[in-house]
């Protein structure tokens, strides 16, 4: 397709090949350490569940017990396939024992670690084998009662009540949303667990547990098959428990997950070592079940200004992109993110964010792009606010986003109500449908605004790419060229959770998932 | 011919009523939901409603099923309660503004020496929006934050801080000035932390020793106070107001 930004695709390879060496790079130290909450992944899917009785979740005990005995570089499959030789127990009933205090799974006898991956493997082949069963229903809906047309509308519910999220989420599905993404509550991207059970209190969100996941995708399989269209179930792989809650999101057929390399460290001040870490294991989860995930560049622009730092969102994209290649992760899994965020007052924004919108797609064409509403400048102003949503939806159409988060008219003011929710939905509708063909229609003149700003933007997130090869992802991190944050390598949290693998570690799932394990 | 009739009714300050195109129309609009079923009956129900909240001649312009069980309403009436505007009194944050310049020369003309504010999103609060537009070098719309204000150093910790920790760097920088912000106000989770942060800072023997702002969407300078802080900014604040509301409070208590 010929670019209508008429974009150098020599630019584009050279930023992306950059970009690769980055990750790649990244890999190395990677594929040399795990964390407490990889591991702790590794039982969820091993069907280890359940808290004991000072509500620790079962995972927590066992891996809080193995790294106080300091197994942890060893992983936590040997000594689990090791304790299951052993004692003749299952996953669940090993960790019960030790959450009861009758069990020291480290002064067990020892067999080597080729015994206890073969002692292990039926339990992980019948991990495997669930989580596979969860994409084929996934497939099986998208074959019998299909899908909406992309942009897919999406949208969030967030009452705190996972029973509340249903009603709300159950009323967006019948309003036209494709998408439901169920906030978190506020902060538990820093809690170093995942809480356990259905859950009806939280500020700004309500809890991500395995239960809530599983009553919500009961609700919206329900209304799936009621409006006939399969309705897609986000939540947050993010925080301290990146890849546990990837594991659930696979377990519980979640569609889409916010799962992004860099977020945590810049936003909620996560150790880089430890969200590098994290990222990989849970990207090669979500790569492995169709999961589609979100990054999350759109920050950056509400910490940053979004027309001056457009760059570092295109250079962000393309690590993210890399990243997840090098977790098997498919192009069309992969929901790159961006935002209309720049301010309402700028002479041609609009052309701008047009343009930006056009150059993502045109460089990622195969990627399934997120795009984000204005939040930073909306204001209270609910009436102004429904016209830069409007923009922006006439901007997604136009450029071909595929997941379209809403922007609700009541943004800056309170977690949507029901009928903000239905108007932001009939407001896209509306301008999809009056203007579904724009883009195919209209091409740009010659260097004008809208062509040289996408030129301009793409050579400066070349350039810094090439800066951040020279320098290192963390250094640069350090330096603050990403959302304007800068972030020490050794500070933020949860650095005390990642340790160096020893010899003998093993991850069973790893080489599976990314194996494609059938 | 018959004479023009243009007398324009004056306002009555003592007895104010909404304004649609008609003085003391009392022109409202509203928009809510009800749960109950989309028909003429749920229609009713908005006018009655409409009705006690001191509408007269409810009018339902618009009704929307929402899901079952639920009605989406636009109605518009006229208000019949009037409010006396002439006995208002509202607490404000009263200082004059400076710009960011004349700031610099404040300090340099009457404090001489630097001013040192330390600022963060506290408790489990995430939004880093409002500390940013007033703390970061770029600021906001235009506006500068204190970063680049001469004679301040700003140190901005960002969000999700404890309030404890808050106070821990205000004591080690030795800081004139605390920022809290504040943006998720859901189930009123801002006033907890807000009331906790000030008991901290009492508890530390602090809370005299430094000025204590709050800001946020939903922060009135009356509520502020009410908590036990030195001023409360809401939306529309910028830099310059924060920074000249802590440096001529500086001057005036004298902690030069």
């Amino acid at each position: 397709m010929k670019s209508k930004l008429n974009l150098d695709p020599k630019v584009i390879d050279s930023a992306r090949s950059c970009a690769a060496r980055i990750a790649e790079s990244m890999q190395e130290f990677i594929d040399r350490h795990t964390t407490v909450s990889t591991e702790r992944t590794i039982l969820r899917l091993l069907g280890v569940d359940g808290i004991d009785e000072v509500e620790t979740p079962l995972p927590n005990v066992v891996v809080d017990q193995i790294k106080d005995a300091g197994g942890l570089p060893r992983g936590v499959a040997y000594w689990m396939g090791n304790a299951m030789i052993q004692t003749g127990k299952s996953p669940q009933e090993i960790a019960e024992e030790m959450a009861a205090g009758n069990l020291d799974i480290t002064k067990l006898p020892l067999a080597s670690a080729k015994e206890a991956e073969e002692k292990i493997m039926p339990t992980v082949l019948d991990a495997l084998k669930k989580i596979r069963q969860q994409t084929e229903k996934r497939n099986q809906y998208l074959e019998t009662i299909g899908e909406g047309r992309k942009p897919y509308l999406y949208v969030i519910v967030a009452t705190g009540n996972i029973y509340e999220d249903v009603v709300q989420a159950q009323a967006a599905a019948r309003q036209g949303a494709d998408i439901i993404a169920v906030i978190r509550t506020t902060a538990q991207s820093l809690l170093d667990y995942v809480p356990y059970g259905p859950t009806t209190e939280g500020f700004g969100g309500t809890y991500a547990t395995q239960e809530n996941f599983r009553i919500m995708r009961k609700a919206l399989d329900e209304v799936g098959e009621e409006v006939g269209r399969y309705i897609r179930l986000c939540n947050y792989s993010s925080g301290m428990c990146m890849p546990e809650i990837a594991a659930m999101g696979a377990l519980e057929r979640l569609d889409v997950m916010l799962n992004d390399a860099l977020y945590g460290i810049l936003f909620r001040d996560i150790n880089m070592q430890r969200t590098l870490v994290d990222q990989y294991f849970s990207r090669v989860i979500i790569g492995y079940c169709d999961i589609i995930f979100n990054s999350g560049e759109d920050n950056y622009l509400t910490t940053d200004d979004a027309y001056e730092a457009a760059h570092t969102v295109l250079a962000s994209q393309f690590i993210n992109e890399q990243f997840a290649v090098l977790a098997n992760v498919k192009e069309e899994q992969m929901g790159l993110g961006h935002a209309f965020e720049m301010d309402p007052d700028i002479e041609n924004g609009f052309l701008y964010e047009l343009s930006q919108a056009i150059m993502a797609k045109e460089i990622f064409p195969n990627a399934n792009l997120k795009y984000m509403p204005p939040t930073k400048f909306m204001t209270g102003n609910i009436f102004k606010g429904q016209i830069q949503d409007a923009l922006f939806n006439l901007i997604a159409v136009w450029s071909g986003q595929s997941l379209q988060l809403l922007g609700m008219l009541t943004e800056a003011i309170h977690t949507p109500h029901m009928h903000d929710r239905y108007l932001s939905i009939e407001n896209a509708q509306y301008i999809f449908n009056n203007a579904r063909d724009i883009g195919s229609e209209v091409e740009f003149k010659e260097g004008g605004i809208i062509q040289e700003r996408a030129q301009f933007v793409l050579a400066e997130a070349d350039k810094l790419l090439h800066v951040i090869e020279e320098e290192g992802l963390f250094s640069t991190i350090e330096q603050g060229k990403f959302g304007g944050v800068k972030r020490p390598r050794d500070g933020g949290k949860g650095l005390e959770g990642v340790c160096v693998k020893d010899d003998e570690y093993f991850n069973p799932f790893i080489p599976l998932m990314l194996g494609g394990a059938k | 011919m018959t004479a023009c009739n243009t007398a324009i009714a004056q306002v009555d300050l003592t007895k104010v009523k909404p304004y649609g195109d008609t003085l003391n129309d009392g022109m409202v609009e509203l928009a809510f939901t009800l749960p109950v079923p989309y028909g003429e009956e749920g229609s009713e129900a908005a006018k009655i409603l409409a009705k006690k909240m001191g509408l007269d001649e409810p009018n339902v312009v618009y009704s929307k099923n929402m899901t079952d069980g639920y009605t989406f309403f636009v109605v518009y009436g006229k208000c019949q309660h009037t409010v006396d505007y002439t006995t208002i009194k509202v607490t404000k944050v009263e200082v004059d503004i400076m710009d960011r310049l004349e700031c610099a020369q404040y300090i340099k003309d009457n404090i001489k020496r630097e001013v040192v504010i330390v600022g963060a999103s506290t408790g489990t609060d995430a939004h880093t929006v409002g500390i940013d537009a007033i703390m970061n070098m770029k600021g906001f719309h235009g506006h500068f934050g204190l970063e680049r204000y001469e004679g301040i150093n700003a140190i901005n910790m960002g969000s999700q801080v404890p309030n404890e920790v808050l106070i821990q760097k205000a004591k080690e920088v030795n800081a004139d000035a605390i920022l809290v912000s504040q943006t998720v106000t859901q189930k009123d989770v801002h006033i907890a932390n807000l009331t906790n942060m000030v008991e901290l800072l009492e508890a530390e023997g602090l809370r005299d020793k430094v000025i204590l702002v709050c800001g946020g969407p939903r922060i009135s300078h009356e509520l502020a106070q009410e908590l036990g802080y030195d001023a409360g900014f809401g939306s529309h604040t910028y830099a310059e107001h924060v920074a000249s509301f802590v440096l001529t409070e500086i001057v005036n208590r004298k902690m030069v």
